[in-house]
């Protein structure tokens, strides 16, 4: 029982990164049907960005938790930048165009961002200032990381915001309306390209929060962390069902847990085989997700 | 001058050229039909003013401002609104969503939006009884006065309308041309495409035949309608599907 809440915890806290990294995957091909290679290394510029100003800028004067939010929205605010900007120059243009071309040009994103940021960081791990009190609450005969709880609690908060945003106001109504009829959407008014970059700034600074998050978790981070966690997020997204926003939420979670208790109760060399083996299976028996009956609602 | 004077507007897909120099113009407060057998450009004709599609070569000018080369949203701001071939309306989301979308560039002013789907109920009781229905699971007849609805929420001073009777039983097509006089009378200029050439031809003030990506004929609707050439080709006894 112990083990079982234990891995539970781990599960949904490695969950809430997947579930965070999967809402930018599924809000993006959702409106655009773009699957943007480039998103798990967004991320990790996230996290490059958070590392820095947690150890150079001298965040050593204010309090720890003023520090860690400073660190967690400015990152947020630049990474969300650079995804709106990489949409604007990379794919805007070529969003008339085929398929392929969009898709090959995303792979691209994903190389210079990798590059560019070994360039400027190096190719080794960067330790993350151990910021976060070790402290733990012993629950069940488990012990739940103080941690642990900001997580979960900080990634819910941010995916309700998500999706207050995207079903209570006007602008998140028009993001839904653009996914399902662009040129519908263009003679409401609604300025199509505009919407488009605001969903990379979001998903973006999604990502951003998972990334200064995952390095305050694991204390070390490296220019190609964004790899393999951008390829589980993105089965996330398409167990959750793909364009779907609570199907993110929840495929991110499934994916954390099942990774934690493959970890625990075999090897964590066999979690890879049971993420992709879920992956297939659910391709195999409910190719459109979880969430997938809603094939009419995209997001 | 017209509130919307088109000149010379050619319009490719590719190496189609599917409009060759179309000019046409639609006065304040005018019913303008345009009628033409399939794949003539009407639809192009229609994308093209909306911006939609890129005209290659000619203007558009709407209130006596040059509209050609703005962006579809910006062209909707300045009072043009479109009702595309189809319907198109937003399937997976509600009526009232679908009203409030079409009142999206007056977001920022709930009550205008409030007192404006007040009118668009008024026009359409149907649509009152299910504005938490989502548009997809609506009758055809429906999603097109849906789609006219959500266009008025935007207050055009210009209603550009595709086919609206395309796929409709005859009551409620004769319910669709009803609606358009009914605008035209709140002072809304109208510019009208139509398989149903008869019918267009009797609500309209003037219209524009069109063939292969030209205008071949034009002038007062009445007097069209009695032009035998036009008769024979468009107002025969066969219902166009
Ligand atoms: N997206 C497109 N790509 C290529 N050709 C197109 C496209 N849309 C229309 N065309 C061509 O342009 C011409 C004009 O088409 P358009 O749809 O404007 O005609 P229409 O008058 O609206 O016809 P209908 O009465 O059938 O709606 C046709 O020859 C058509 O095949
Ligand atoms: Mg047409």
């Amino acid at each position: 029982m112990s083990l079982f809440l234990q891995l539970l915890f781990n599960g949904l806290t490695v969950g809430s990164f997947y579930a965070l990294t999967a809402l930018g995957y599924t809000m993006i091909y959702g409106i655009i049907r773009l699957i943007n290679f480039a998103h798990g290394d967004l991320l990790m510029v996230g996290a490059f960005i958070g590392w820095t100003l947690l150890t150079t800028v001298a965040i050593q004067h204010i309090p720890i938790a003023a520090a860690i939010a400073v660190a967690l929205l400015l990152s947020m605010a630049a990474t969300g930048i650079l995804g709106l900007v990489v949409d604007r120059f990379a794919y805007e243009p070529l969003l008339r165009g085929s398929r392929l071309s969009i898709l090959i040009t995303a792979l691209g994103v994903s190389l210079a961002l990798e590059n560019g940021v070994q360039l400027g960081y190096g190719a080794g791990f960067k330790a993350y200032p151990h910021l976060l009190p070790s402290v733990y609450l012993p629950v069940g005969g488990a012990s739940l990381g103080v941690t642990q709880i900001g997580i979960f609690a900080l990634s819910l908060a941010l995916m309700l915001g998500l999706y207050l945003f995207v079903h209570r106001t006007a602008i998140g109504t028009a993001m839904r309306a653009l996914a399902l009829d662009q040129d519908a959407a263009r003679l409401m008014g609604i300025d199509v390209e505009g919407v488009i970059r605001l969903t990379f700034f979001i998903g973006s600074a999604l990502a951003a929060a998972a990334g200064v998050m995952m390095g305050l978790y694991y204390s070390e981070i490296s220019f190609t962390m964004g790899f393999l966690l951008g390829i589980r997020a993105f089965t996330a997204a398409v167990i959750g069902g793909i364009g779907n926003i609570p199907g993110a939420m929840v495929g991110g979670m499934v994916i954390g847990l099942l990774e934690a208790f493959t970890a625990g109760y075999f090897s964590s060399r066999w979690s890879d085989v049971a993420v992709f083996g879920a992956l297939i299976l659910m391709l195999m028996f409910r190719p459109r997700g979880i969430f997938g009956e809603r094939v009419v609602e995209r997001m | 001058m017209a509130l919307l004077e088109i000149d010379r507007l050619h319009t490719f897909y590719g190496k189609i050229e599917a409009l060759r120099g179309v000019s046409l113009t639609v006065g304040e407060g005018e019913i303008v039909a345009l009628i033409g057998s399939n794949g003539a450009g009407k639809t192009t004709l229609l994308r093209t003013v909306t911006g939609l599609e890129r005209a290659r070569q000619g203007r558009v000018a709407f209130a006596g401002q040059d509209i050609t080369h703005l962006r579809p949203h910006a062209i909707v701001g300045r009072g043009l609104g479109h009702v595309p071939e189809g319907r198109r309306v937003f399937s997976g989301l509600t009526v009232a969503e679908n009203l409030m979308l079409g009142g999206y560039l007056h977001r920022a002013v709930p009550r205008l939006l409030a007192e404006r789907s007040a009118r668009v109920f008024e026009l359409f009781p149907r649509l009152a009884e299910r504005r938490g229905q989502l548009a997809g699971t609506l009758s055809g007849g429906e999603q097109q006065m849906l789609a006219i609805g959500r266009a008025l929420m935007a207050e055009p001073r210009l209603l550009s309308l595709d086919e609206p009777s395309m796929g409709l039983a005859p009551v409620l097509v004769r319910a669709v041309f009803a609606v358009i006089a009914a605008i035209r009378k709140s002072g809304t200029a109208i510019l009208l495409v139509e398989q149903n050439a008869r019918q267009a031809l009797r609500l309209a003030d003037r219209a524009y035949v069109m063939e292969t990506g030209r205008i071949v004929v034009s002038g007062p609707a009445a007097e069209l309608a009695r032009d035998p050439r036009l008769r024979a080709a468009y107002l025969g006894g066969e219902v166009t599907a």
